[in-house]
């Protein structure tokens, strides 16, 4: 373990500290070359990207992208992107009000309403599959975009509100009082005082829950057909194997993985809180 | 005045309106309405449902006999638990979870501990390490399948060309090794998560107390073993839970990678298959009550950490 002192302390060892580092970026590009790989592959021709051994060099080419549009994938991107948009909108709606009264006018007991939310994010997705299914039958609302909204609205209420309560703490209550001081209802409040100090976290609830919904497979695979149809339901298409169609999988992973990485990156610092569903900072 | 609302929670903070028991209870409501429309939805969307299949659960209800519907007791939980699939479905869920979490919970704290360092590039090498992560599951199984494991075009098996020439081995790693194919898919991917919160547990460790007890002479490994670990503790507790409670319900990768073939159908997978192909409605509400069970188990544990956190956060 003796490698493994310097890391503790971050003093400044020259030789140790070095390979440490080196290290670092070894494990970090093991780790992103898979997707590297992907990206690759996806700009290669369906010929190229069968070789074995791989041909790193092998001339770029859009085919597999032109493949995999071929195959009709806006519908079920635009269902996703429905899907995510406005059960996101619909999450922070619910969300920031909830978050203002466990934060700063609580409720009594504001402690339990907090860790009842959370808990119903730890009941399994299999467990209230098959009531919503039936549900859904009977009233005619199967494969319908607006049963997913709902659905990914309650998946992600939890860690919107968890995430929003901890950022809304941070509001100074001086800044309130002035406010009732000066007779706002609450609504204005709301609006014009607490909204804009608490705004970057409003954004980075909101990308994280369109993440999860964006993600999500087992609800969509089982409650839409045709119609509402999401991306990752479009891409088990591509499960079993179709001959040469290595460069349209990539491709189609690359394509449907983008607003992912996009949103993901924009929101790199407050990951961690909203994967800790606000826990840890 | 300034009213920390942490540590004073249901103490009222306008004195001059309470003074009636109506108007209490009028600011009582006031109070509460704005959390009501989200908790009224998260009970009748996620409470409900789960009500019914623990009803279900005790029925007889297959969707193909629709005649023979009526209450069947504890029927179903005895076919379920004697039923040597769904047994080997539980120990596969076993298995992959344990598997899963433990492994990226390790790499993830060594990378911690690597990324806890100042170094040229320690950004791009968090953004490396994060991109994992940001790859929609079913995307990143269908990576692995195709583009890694594939015996006959996949990177693996290319990399092992390159090194060994035309007679290296060339192995069909998913068919050998089904589940752990899908336990590596994983870990790659949930390694980045246990990594975020470890680090930001490591970059919350008071640096003064560590340096005082380097000058009082304690080498590294005590500072780690009896300073770092320690305070790493419920960090290492809080990613574990989570990431089991994820990892738990996994479906997508099991679904792209082997769909269930090769002796890797995890109780997600068996109750999806049971319900959506053979229609046995009790039974597959039987096998969901069972997981619900075992992630109580799991979620009593992940509460009660979140839960100190919290406190401690709070008290702070």
């Amino acid at each position: 373990m003796s490698s493994g002192v310097t890391i503790v302390t971050g003093k400044k060892n020259r030789g140790g500290g070095f390979v440490l580092s080196g290290l670092a970026w070894v494990v970090g590009i093991l780790f992103v070359m898979p997707v590297l790989w992907m990206l690759l592959t996806s700009f290669h021709s369906e010929e190229d990207a069968a070789k074995n051994p791989p041909d790193i060099a092998a001339p770029l080419s859009l085919g597999g992208y032109k493949a995999f549009f071929d195959t009709g994938p806006w519908p079920s991107l635009a269902n996703s992107l429905t899907a995510s948009v406005l059960s996101t909108a619909l999450v922070i709606l619910l969300a920031f009000p909830a978050a203002y009264a466990l934060s700063i006018r609580p409720v009594k007991k504001w402690t339990d309403v907090l860790f009842f939310f959370l808990s119903t994010k730890m009941l399994p997705v299999v467990a209230g599959l098959l009531p919503i299914y039936l549900f859904a039958q009977s009233v005619n609302f199967l494969d319908n975009i607006w049963l997913l909204i709902i659905l990914y609205t309650s998946m992600n209420l939890p860690i919107a509100v968890w995430m929003l309560r901890s950022f809304l703490s941070e509001v100074p209550v001086e800044i309130l009082e002035a406010a009732s001081v000066d007779g706002a209802s609450i609504t204005r409040t709301l609006r014009s005082v607490v909204a804009p100090v608490v705004t970057p976290g409003i954004a980075s609830a909101a990308l994280i829950c369109f993440i999860f919904s964006w993600n999500e497979l087992l609800f969509a695979r089982v409650l839409t057909g045709t119609v509402a149809q999401t991306a990752p339901v479009f891409l088990t298409g591509f499960v079993t194997s179709q001959g040469l169609f290595l460069a349209k999988v990539c491709a189609a992973s690359i394509v449907v993985s983008l607003p992912v990485l996009i949103a993901g990156f924009a929101a790199q610092d407050k990951l961690v809180q909203g994967l800790s569903l606000g826990a840890v900072k | 005045m300034s009213v920390d609302t942490k540590d004073a929670p249901s103490k009222p903070k306008h004195s001059g309106t309470q003074t009636g028991s109506f108007m209490r209870k009028t600011g009582d409501w006031a109070r509460r309405a704005p959390l009501l429309p989200a908790l009224i939805f998260m009970i009748v969307v996620t409470q409900l449902p789960f009500l019914v299949t623990l009803f279900t659960s005790f029925m007889d209800w297959n969707a193909y006999y629709p005649d023979e519907r009526g209450f069947a007791g504890i029927d179903n939980f005895r076919r379920v638990l004697t039923d040597a699939n769904t047994r080997h479905a539980i120990w596969v869920t076993i298995l992959l979870t344990a598997g899963v979490v433990l492994i990226s919970l390790l790499l993830g704290l060594g990378i911690a501990l690597l990324l806890d360092r100042k170094f040229r590039g320690r950004g791009a090498v968090r953004t490396m390490m994060i991109t994992p992560f940001l790859v929609v599951p079913v995307a990143a199984a269908l990576l692995w399948k195709h583009a890694l494991y594939n015996p006959s075009y996949g990177l693996f098996n290319g990399v092992l060309k390159w090194i060994f020439g035309e007679n290296a081995p060339q192995p069909d790693w998913i068919s050998n090794q089904p589940l752990w194919s899908i336990i590596f898919a994983l870990v790659w991917q949930w390694t980045p998560f246990m990594m975020l919160i470890l680090l930001a547990g490591l970059q919350s460790r008071p640096l003064d107390v560590i340096e005082a007890a380097g000058i009082d002479g304690a080498n590294q490994w005590e500072i780690f073993r009896y300073m770092t670990l320690p305070h790493l503790r419920q960090y290492l507790e809080l990613s574990a839970l989570l990431g089991s409670i994820y990892v738990v319900q996994n479906f997508d990768a099991v679904f792209t990678i082997t769909s269930g073939g090769l002796g890797t159908a995890n109780l997600p997978y068996t109750i999806y298959q049971t319900f959506y192909t053979a229609h046995d409605y009790g039974r597959a509400s039987a096998a969901g009550v069972i997981v619900v069970i075992g992630t109580i188990a799991i979620a009593t544990f992940a509460l009660r950490s979140v839960s100190t956190l919290f406190r401690e956060e709070s008290g702070k």
